[in-house]
């Protein structure tokens, strides 16, 4: 049992090892925010002051860098007034882990700093929602187009130039016009999602709907399917496991258009949260409202991977995973 | 030395057979046929006049070299080429795009994975709209006979190559069609279950009213199966020669040393691999240097 037995090029792994490299994956870097956070001599730039002494504009608490407090600590020692004294810290955008681990719970637990604000909960729920109809919308126009040109080359042929050329203009850029068109509200914030997940979704469902085993449809047809049954008894059944599978890649991506379309017109959800909290530099809710999306990306992934094995028992490679 | 000839020779009851046979009525004909590709780089001519006949009840082999055009015949009679030339009937009527007349069966199994084994043999029923009732005991009735009725509720990538097969065979014979057309379809079985899959399809074929064109480039199997092989040569796909295969049936696997058997392998094996070099004509790039750089030790010999 050597080294060299774990760099078997695409071995399969004991379920033990699989599981406990999944861990390690997520414990690596949180090891390494540790010890930047709580071993002083990794990095710790600034210092933060516990005395101010009798440096008129230090405060307790305060965070200077390390070369002005040296400078203040030679200058009171030559004029013989009180030190200032001070320990090494990271800079404000770099909280410990028990900070954010803190302001996760108490970002659910404290009520919203103005009176019309709203709880983290609550602005998740306005993301997840955003989430929701754009993928949605998306999804009813993308999958049965893509599906269409993966199968018939007329109709990949007039839409896929143009979606071509459209997936490259950035969603974003589309903002102000979608204000314009759909008010301020959630409209614009949807569009963008639809805008940025669209046409990529054609494209990627046209490509797996082409790479279904043209034998297949050889065979039902030699089996006496007329050209109507073959795309919805051949086609579809045939593609819908790599379908699914696209799609919860793809939710990935609308997940990730979510920042920029809420920034839209009057800025909401998790991101109005997190730009709120940056302005006073509460950066560990800050952090914590990005775990936060990571969790719900996570699972959401990992509820569909689950919900897909059971829904295609018959797909070997989803099986495997 | 026997006579090149032998292969010709056939008993009273082997004649008789194929008088039988001769008096049946013409299933499929081929007058004339030609395919050529069309390609960027230029025109390959795949099939060049070919003529044949196939009777009611007659199981057809198609033998050649690689690349004479057997897999383009096939096709093409199954309806999923068009061919540039001649014509091609079945039972009298000229071949246009595929048809539950003419099933198939692929060398790739081609089965539905989304579908059970049940689900897979009763496709073509419910394509042709027949009620869940009556395809569902068809299809039992069929999975009875190629012995997978145990294996109704599994799904294609659950079993061995040679089940797969089966039950293809089963999906393209529940429709009934005139002609079952095979394209090496034991190709990628092992030899055992090659053979028994050939003993199996035998026994199929005579209890059913089918008519069997099956390409292979096994010349025992061609033998073994064939009451005529159909021998096609390459560049271009021409007919040459039409075999009656003269072992008398029913054919049972102690026939291959036969003298009947052996004299039609002799045969096919001068057509197939004539002794002269017109071999290389067929894979140009191919050709083996009668002396070899040494890669190893002089000591170190093998033979
Ligand atoms: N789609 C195609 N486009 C162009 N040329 C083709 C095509 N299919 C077959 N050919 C050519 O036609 C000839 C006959 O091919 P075919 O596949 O019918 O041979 P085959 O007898 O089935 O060979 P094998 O025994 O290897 O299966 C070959 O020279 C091949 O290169
Ligand atoms: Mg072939």
């Amino acid at each position: 049992m050597g080294l060299s037995n774990w760099f078997v090029v695409r071995q399969e792994l004991s379920s033990r090892r699989k599981k406990g490299l999944a861990v390690a994956s997520f414990l690596l870097p949180i090891l390494l925010w540790c010890l930047v956070s709580y071993v002083p001599f990794i990095w710790h730039p600034m210092m933060k002051v516990s005395e101010p002494g009798d440096v008129d504009y230090f405060q307790v608490d305060m965070l200077v860098d390390k070369v002005t407090y040296r400078q203040e600590l030679e200058n009171m020692q030559e004029a013989g007034k009180a030190l200032p004294t001070a320990s090494p810290a990271n800079p404000i955008y770099l909280p410990a882990p028990h900070a954010v681990v803190e302001a996760f719970y108490t970002a659910f637990t404290t009520p919203p700093a103005q009176r019309d604000g709203l709880w983290l909960h609550q602005s998740l729920w306005q993301s997840i929602q955003v989430i929701f109809w754009g993928f949605l919308i998306s999804s009813l126009i993308g999958v049965p187009l893509g599906v269409l040109a993966g199968t018939y080359t007329v109709v990949s042929r007039l839409f896929e130039p143009f979606i071509e050329f459209f997936r490259y203009l950035p969603a974003p850029a589309f903002g102000a016009l979608a204000v314009a068109v759909l008010g301020i509200y959630d409209g614009p914030k949807i569009a963008i999602i639809v805008i940025g997940t669209l046409f990529q979704q054609i494209l990627v469902i046209a490509n797996t709907t082409r790479k279904l085993d043209y034998s297949l449809l050889e065979a039902a047809m030699t089996l006496g399917t007329s050209k109507i049954k073959l795309l919805r008894y051949v086609v579809i059944p045939g593609v819908l496991p790599d379908l699914y599978r696209d799609q919860r890649i793809l939710l990935g991506w609308a997940w990730t258009y979510l920042i920029v379309a809420e920034l839209i017109g009057t800025s909401s959800g998790i991101t109005w949260f997190i730009t709120q909290q940056a302005r006073y530099e509460h950066f560990d809710n800050v952090y914590a409202a990005i775990l936060m999306i990571g969790i719900i990306g996570l699972s959401c992934d990992l509820l569909l991977a689950w919900l897909g094995k059971r829904l295609f028992p018959w797909n070997k490679s989803a099986n495997k995973e | 030395m026997e006579n090149d000839m032998d292969y010709l020779k056939q008993s009273d009851a082997v004649k008789a057979r194929f008088d039988k046979i001769k008096q049946r009525e013409v299933i499929l004909e081929v007058k004339g046929l030609d395919k050529v590709y069309k390609t960027a780089k230029g025109h390959t001519t795949a099939l060049k006049n070919i003529n044949f006949k196939v009777h009611r009840r007659e199981f057809v082999c198609v033998i050649g070299p690689s690349g004479c055009g057997k897999s383009s015949l096939i096709r093409i009679l199954a309806g999923l080429e068009s061919y540039s030339g001649g014509e091609a009937l079945l039972d009298n009527e000229p071949i246009d795009g595929p048809c539950r007349q003419r099933g198939m069966v692929f060398q790739g199994y081609t089965l539905f994975p989304w579908l059970t084994v049940r689900k897979n043999v009763m496709f073509g029923l419910e394509m042709n709209g027949a009620t869940n009732e009556e395809a569902g005991r068809e299809v039992d009735l069929w999975l009875e006979l190629v012995g997978l009725e145990k294996f109704t509720q599994a799904y294609p990538h659950e079993l061995s190559g040679g089940m797969k097969q089966r039950v293809a065979i089963a999906r393209a014979l529940v429709n009934q069609p005139r002609i079952l057309l095979m394209d090496e379809p034991f190709g990628a079985l092992d030899a055992q279950t090659r053979a028994k899959m050939q003993s199996h399809l035998l026994e199929i074929w005579r209890n059913i009213d089918i008519t069997i064109l099956f390409i292979t480039h096994d010349l025992d199997e061609a033998i073994y199966l064939a009451d005529r092989i159909l021998v096609l040569k390459a560049h271009p796909g021409e007919v040459q020669e039409i075999i009656e295969v003269s072992v008398p049936r029913p054919r049972n696997p102690e026939q291959f040393n036969s003298p009947e058997f052996l004299a039609t392998k002799a045969r096919l094996e001068a057509l197939i691999h004539p002794a002269e070099k017109t071999e290389h004509k067929d894979e140009p790039d191919v050709h083996i240097p009668s002396r070899m750089i040494r890669f190893v030790n002089v000591e170190d010999n093998v033979e």
